[in-house]
């Protein structure tokens, strides 16, 4: 009986590995993708069937002109001849050394030479042909700014949340949970209609304000990990003589730096990644961010789908890299919110 | 998994603390507890219940900002309900994708964290992997997308072609773009595999080991145990879920809208609810229209988490029925 569960345990874990890496696969393919076609030539991105390693096709130049490269047997000897002219299925091939030395050859029976080349001046074409670094810029003001709000009102309202007891306060924590199911737009268009008539359309402020005010989801992780803090050490704070904004930046923030990275880092990573607000409060290009940015670039750019994907790769490094340096974070951060109690 | 469970102790000591305080104090307490979460009672009213109040407003009006609303009355629902296809269309686009990808995404996501759970080597490993396309979200990955479900040249249909299937247009075609938008979606099964997986790990061993005792096979106990414990956390995930297909909007935009300036992809195919919404707002500044949808929109959302929640004493299974029984 021992043995056989052993095994079983076994076979569970290797099929399972097996389906894991399976799914892996389909996991990293696009984004893999996403990083070749970055790296292709122009004309390499749109073929059939595609291309998984960026390659060159071959030219030389005779007379000023280019031409192809095949390689094509010549009397059962390969050869690499230059295509100067095709005529239906043959075309007329001349040693590129050599351009007098020609012959007449059925083109399919050649193929045309590449190499492996990785045009890495596509990232500097993707961020040249538009105002990348103005685009940047304004994310960075926004993702800075709005983190900043979110932050730091978050941090007052689950402190109040979570230490103070009043009433009202279980019905307003309820208010404020009930507000994750309201969807946005119901407040979408007053919103929308106050910020312009106050002269904040076509600015950053729309999508900073805001952060100023807390959010659910937010206050709710803060609150929850709030909880769980013993009140011990709040009261020896008290008994010192700290009041409760005392307690707050000695005693609650120096445990809670986890938790306060997890909301920090979920809220830099909605604010690069929204579109939504830019869509609606942002006209000009000057106050454009990053993802109207690329959004633009996409519909301008469309049959450069190389650069399309240089500055698209550009976009999603930061998300990665945050990623890489943060999991344990960010796995915390969707647990507790993702199981609420 | 139940974080509830270590709190009331110290809520507890600190009610019993409170409680036994003279009135000015507790007074004083909770002066300070409205103080810190002024900002979001302010951001409340600012935000969300003004806002709320005057939707409604003009949602009973015709208004397009320039000059103030006019006709007021219930025009813009009777129009809704009575005379507006694209409505009814843009509804049965968003139920439809909710209905196919909600539980598709369950499954999978699911169905990985239960692999994950398999004591696999290179948890970790694994678990960042399935994860990435979650942080991702947005523009770029949409962009991606749309080279892969390119008909003649996306690696999608390469694929298909290998095994001699010849693949559909995709986003171009009126049948096939949403299809392509709901396996775009399941990319990030991800996010929900880490929050399935958490509770997975959550459950305790003995639970197994005594059905294995009672002669349980593998299905048996799936079935039996792991389904029922893991039913708040699937339950929870489909509420947001569902709220979250109503705000689908990037993908659709940046795929089947930006370009060709007519929104709603091809046929109308992927005029999704958000979709519908937005360009009666800011593309033809129907605001009190728009107003309306958002409160038809509003009153869905909260039909249907009603509904799941109702439904759910079927199905869900809270660990505290444990002990009752």
């Amino acid at each position: 009986m021992g043995m056989n569960k052993k095994t079983h345990e076994r076979i569970n874990q290797i099929v399972s590995t097996i389906l894991l890496s399976i799914g892996m696969l389909v996991v990293l393919t696009p984004l893999g993708w996403m990083m070749v076609s970055a790296l292709k030539p122009r004309d390499a991105v749109n073929t059939y069937p595609p291309q998984w390693i960026p390659t060159d096709q071959v030219h030389v130049t005779i007379d000023g002109q280019e031409y192809f490269l095949y390689d094509i047997p010549v009397n059962g000897e390969m050869r690499q001849l230059a295509l100067l002219d095709k005529q239906g299925g043959t075309g007329t091939f001349v040693n590129p050394d050599n351009p007098s030395e020609s012959y007449e050859l059925t083109v399919a029976s050649g193929t045309r030479v590449t190499q492996v080349k990785l045009h890495w001046e596509n990232f500097v074409s993707a961020v040249t042909k538009v105002p990348f670094g103005h685009y940047l810029l304004n994310t960075m003001i926004v993702v800075v700014f709005g983190t900043i709000g979110t932050v730091a009102s978050c941090t007052l309202v689950a402190y109040g949340f979570a230490r103070f007891r009043s009433k009202a306060m279980p019905i307003l924590f309820l208010l404020l949970l009930s507000t994750i199911m309201l969807p946005p737009q119901v407040t979408l268009i007053p919103t929308f209609i106050v910020f312009q008539k106050i002269g904040w359309y076509d600015t950053l402020l729309p999508l900073i304000v805001p952060a100023f005010f807390a959010n659910a989801w937010d206050v709710f992780l803060l609150r929850q990990f709030f909880m769980t803090l013993p009140t011990e050490l709040d009261d020896a704070a008290r008994i010192d003589g700290c009041g409760p904004f005392g307690i707050l930046w000695h005693i609650i923030i120096p445990q809670s730096y986890p938790v306060l990275a997890t909301v920090t880092i979920f809220t830099v990573l909605y604010a690069w990644n929204d579109f939504y607000a830019p869509l609606i409060y942002l006209q000009s290009q000057e106050h454009w961010t990053l993802a109207l940015g690329l959004q633009s670039f996409n519909a301008v750019y469309t049959n450069q789908g190389n650069l399309l994907m240089a500055a698209s790769t550009l976009m999603v490094i930061p998300p990665i890299l945050m990623f890489f340096f943060a999991q344990r974070l960010f796995i915390q951060g969707v647990v507790i919110s993702g199981i609420k109690g | 998994m139940r974080r509830g469970n270590n709190v009331p102790h110290y809520a507890w000591n600190n009610y019993m603390n409170k409680a036994s305080k003279p009135l000015p104090l507790r007074r004083l307490e909770s002066l300070w507890g409205y103080l810190f979460i002024s900002p979001w009672i302010i951001g409340f009213l600012l935000f969300t219940v003004g806002p709320m109040i005057a939707s409604l407003v003009f949602s009973f009006a015709d208004y397009n900002i320039v000059s103030p609303p006019t006709n007021f009355g219930l025009s813009n629902y009777i129009k809704l309900f009575t005379n507006d296809p694209d409505f009814w269309h843009s509804l049965g686009i968003t139920a439809t994708y909710a209905v196919i990808a909600i539980p598709l995404n369950l499954v999978f996501g699911f169905a990985l964290a239960y692999l994950l759970n398999q004591k696999v080597p290179g948890l970790a490993f694994w678990r960042t992997v399935f994860y990435i396309p979650s942080v991702l979200a947005g523009v770029a990955v949409a962009i991606l997308w749309g080279l892969i479900f390119n008909p003649k040249f996306g690696i999608l249909n390469w694929f298909l072609g290998l095994f001699g299937i010849s693949g559909p247009g995709w986003l171009s075609s009126p049948d096939w773009a949403v299809p392509a938008l709901i396996l775009m979606s399941l990319w990030s099964v991800g996010g929900g595999m880490i929050i399935y997986l958490a509770g997975l790990q959550s459950i305790p061993t003995t639970f197994y080991e005594a059905a294995q005792l009672d002669g349980a096979n593998g299905w048996q106990q799936f079935f039996r145990i792991t389904v029922p414990l893991m039913s708040p956390v699937i339950l929870y995930n489909l509420i947001i879920g569902i709220i979250g297909t109503f705000q689908y909007f990037t993908e659709v935009y940046v795929l089947t809208s930006g370009l060709t300036g007519g929104i709603g992809g091809p046929a109308k195919s992927t005029l999704f609810y958000n979709v519908y919404l937005y360009s009666n707002a800011f593309r033809y500044m129907n605001m009190g229209y728009a107003s309306a949808l958002a409160w038809v929109l509003f009153v869905i959302v909260l039909l249907l988490t009603l509904l799941v929640l109702r439904s759910s004493s079927a199905w869900v299974y809270y660990e505290g029925e444990l002990h009752n029984k």
